[in-house]
């Protein structure tokens, strides 16, 4: 069972915990994520990134910082889940990318790129993902708009005379 | 049979008999990219069968087909492709839209999916439904080759007369009040409406 | 000066005009879905491989942002087509954990038959096309025969055959009757014979072990590396089925057992969604015998609930019900956090995690598609094997285009 006293000894008082039903949530400064998520893969065994995404905060009641970027890890031997966190701001929100550690991190962090364009430092290949390279938006950002800026009527017409 | 011809022996135009032939041996290219694909393959396999209508010949490559069954939502980064394989279809061809997203973008109203494939390529045949039902592909199928029957000619004259999608416009006064709450112009309810070319919004062939 | 063995080796350069490039997808029938890849071969050998995805790509997340929990389930439901009702239960799991919902018995039963019938209904698919890929069409046509069967049940119990859009928060549309429970016992005491068929086509089929036994080779290591979850995991040894690991709906009480492999390749792959689909029989069978009496939906006075329609068009006290529970700063009470739940899909963990700003819709509504996990790995499988091998490999870990761009 990991605990947070050896995290906070080793990386200072800034990392925070909660607990929610029955996640576990430790909040960490994003300068810190990398070496505690790689002392957590190496130390206490979460072998497994279960997932990792992102929110963007911008219209969240009482929210102060722009992006928060979740792992979820697993440790597949005892089954234990945690959640970390951290968060992010405009104008260049940027992480370094968790590949080494976790392979599944590969696609997961493109993902959050096209979505919501931050970046990871050292990530083999990020390029867009889902939407086309010539997109110029993050979708998932709130001031996106549900139904877009018209992209998706940018195409010429085929007629059954041209067909 | 007044003229006295033998038994095995009938009279038609042969407009008729190339019309004939090309509606009972429609070959599908299903281009089939969500929910509507696996109703596509329920329809095709044992239960509805669609081999009973002459149309179970699937081919998955454009040049061998005449009947494009567009079934599931097209998004933005797919449409180019279909674009692409209506055009290396063989003349005659013709095109179902199956399905609401198909049809209309459905209930995917979101920035990536195409609000209904006919702003982009000539649909002949909406299937409504989410999905629809595989009878309700097999009346649309039985549909299309009365109108097959109706419309064909030996020489293609038909498609002559079609010579523009017959869906709604590419551009709708909709879609501009939308795009213009997209960019959040101010004034919005001052909104007047932009003068647009109609095209030849629901001219039918 | 004599050659050496280095200059005979290929230089960088002529290596790569050596290697060759083959365009796959997104239009192909073996890709079933919409999906393109970037081959690199060296004569019939895959090299390397680039896949590129998106074709599908509908804003289901952005979407999940703009509508409330119960109208975001025909949205979930569309995402994973093979096995609709799973995500809808999965979707609601993570809703009602957030919510902090108690389940009535009924309803977990309820849900874990439906649950069970959504593993028959994507395995049974996912064989027969595998199968179909390799040439064999038989197996298809008897699954599609059952899994009609399957259609006609959840037809039965919410109305449409296809996308049921059948949970709510808090419970479901319907209850179920009698009769259906009958039709349930009835197809799982058929399905046996269509399992045994399927076995008796593919199992021992010579030409169909050749083709998948050693192939798309995934070591545990790496399965863990890469995320991998469910059937997937399981061929590859990593022992682990959030049915048993973190129980949910009525799991706990039924008796069954995780089916693992330690191989890894195609053919422990489909063996084991083989012997997934006696371990659901197994399930559907005790669920039917012990589902409880009483009320499906938790109590309607708490708010939280949908009320029965007949008691909404005949009440007005439902009706009231009914606004309360719709009108927006009504209904529930959802707290300002954020959580991450899990359910055991068909094809793997299918997690959402939400985050709740105390409005009836999701601030933001993330889903962790197993599909798009496992798909990442391919191009790391392929490697190594002929061309031929990649249907069988792209067969057997089961991607749904939906599921994997949303």
């Amino acid at each position: 069972m990991l605990d947070l006293d050896s995290l906070q000894e080793r990386f200072g008082n800034e990392i925070t915990e909660s607990s929610f039903r029955d996640n576990r949530r430790i909040v960490v400064p994003s300068d810190k994520v990398y070496f505690v998520l790689e002392q957590l893969w190496r130390e206490w065994g979460f072998d497994m990134l279960v997932e990792m995404t992102a929110a963007d905060y911008l219209e969240y009641p009482g929210a102060t910082d722009r992006f928060g970027v979740m792992y979820v890890l697993l440790n597949t031997t005892t089954g234990e889940r945690v959640i970390i966190k951290t968060h992010l701001n405009l104008p260049d929100p940027e992480l370094p990318s968790v590949f080494p550690l976790w392979h599944s991190a590969d696609w997961l962090e493109r993902e959050i790129f096209d979505m919501f364009g931050i970046k990871f430092e050292g990530h083999p290949d990020l390029r867009r993902i889902l939407m086309p390279e010539e997109f110029t938006a993050f979708p998932l950002r709130k001031d996106y708009p549900l139904k877009g800026r018209g992209e998706r009527h940018n195409f010429p017409v085929i007629t059954r005379a041209e067909s | 049979m007044a003229v006295g011809l033998p038994e095995n022996l009938f009279l038609t135009k042969l407009d008729a008999a190339a019309s004939w032939a090309r509606s009972n041996s429609l070959w599908p290219m299903p281009f089939a990219t969500a929910c509507c694909g696996i109703e596509l393959m329920a329809t095709a396999a044992s239960r509805h069968d669609m081999a009973r209508f002459g149309a179970e010949v699937m081919r998955f490559s454009p040049r061998q087909c005449d009947l494009l069954i567009v079934a599931g939502r097209v998004v933005m980064k797919m449409l180019p492709v279909l674009q692409r394989i209506w055009l290396q279809m063989p003349e005659p061809k013709w095109c179902i839209s199956m399905g609401a997203c198909a049809c209309t973008g459905g209930v995917f109203d979101t920035y990536a999916v195409v609000q209904g494939v006919d702003r982009f390529i000539p649909v002949d045949m909406y299937v409504p439904g989410c999905p629809p039902r595989p009878e309700q592909l097999l009346a649309a199928l039985i549909e299309m080759q009365e109108k097959i029957m109706r419309t064909g000619t030996l020489t293609g004259r038909e498609f002559a007369g079609r010579t523009k999608s017959n869906g709604p416009p590419p551009f709708d006064l909709d879609e501009v009040r939308r795009s213009q709450e997209a960019v959040g112009v101010p004034g919005l309810d001052i909104y007047t409406p932009p003068e647009i070319q109609l095209g030849n919004a629901g001219k039918l062939n | 000066m004599p050659l050496t063995l280095a200059d005979t080796l290929p230089t960088e350069a002529n290596e790569r005009e050596y290697l060759w490039t083959l365009n796959f997808g997104p239009q192909h029938p073996a890709t079933h879905t919409t999906l393109r890849l970037i081959l690199t071969l060296d004569g019939e050998k895959m090299v390397d491989c680039v896949p590129h995805i998106g074709y599908l790509h509908s804003g289901f997340e952005k979407l999940g942002e703009h509508l409330d929990f119960n109208q975001y389930v025909t949205i979930v439901d569309r995402m994973n087509y093979i096995s609709p009702v799973a995500n809808e239960i999965a979707w609601h799991h993570a809703v009602e954990k957030l919510i902090g919902v108690e389940l009535t018995p009924r309803c977990k039963y309820l849900r874990t038959i439906l649950a069970e019938l959504m593993r028959l209904h994507d395995h049974l698919l996912n064989v027969g096309t595998a199968a179909l890929d390799l040439g064999a069409f038989t197996a298809f046509l008897y699954g599609f025969q059952q899994r009609e069967n399957i259609y006609d049940l959840v037809e039965y119990a919410s109305g449409q055959r296809f996308h049921a859009s059948y949970t709510r928060v808090g419970g479901v549309l319907f209850d179920v009757n009698d009769a259906w429970v009958e039709r349930v016992r009835k197809f799982v005491k058929e399905m046996p014979a269509t399992l045994r068929e399927i076995d008796g086509l593919l199992t021992r089929n010579r030409i169909f072990i050749d083709r998948t036994k050693g192939i798309g080779v995934l070591t545990k290591a790496d399965a863990i590396s890469w995320g991998a979850t469910g059937p997937l995991a399981r061929a590859s040894g990593v022992v682990r089925d959030l049915r048993r690991d973190e129980p949910y709906l009525a799991y706990p009480d039924l008796d069954f057992q995780v089916i693992c492999s330690e191989a890894g390749d195609c053919y422990a792959r489909f063996l084991c969604r083989m012997r997934e689909m006696w371990e659901s029989l197994k399930i559907l069978e005790q669920a039917i015998e012990n589902i409880p009496g009483g009320p499906v939906n938790i109590d309607a006075n708490t708010d939280a609930v949908l009320p029965a329609k007949p008691a909404v068009y005949r009440s007005i006290e439902g009706l009231i019900q009914h606004f309360e529970v719709l009108m927006p700063n009504r209904g529930y009470d959802v707290p300002s956090e954020e959580i991450y739940a899990a359910t055991e899909s068909p094809n793997g963990e299918l997690g959402f995690y939400i985050v709740g700003d105390g409005n009836v819709r999701a601030y933001r509504a993330r889903t962790r598609p197993p599909s798009y996990i496992h798909f990442a790995m391919l191009p790391h499988m392929i490697r190594g094997y002929q061309l031929s091998d990649l249907v069988a490999i792209l067969g057997s870990i089961n991607i749904i285009a939906a599921e994997l761009d949303r």
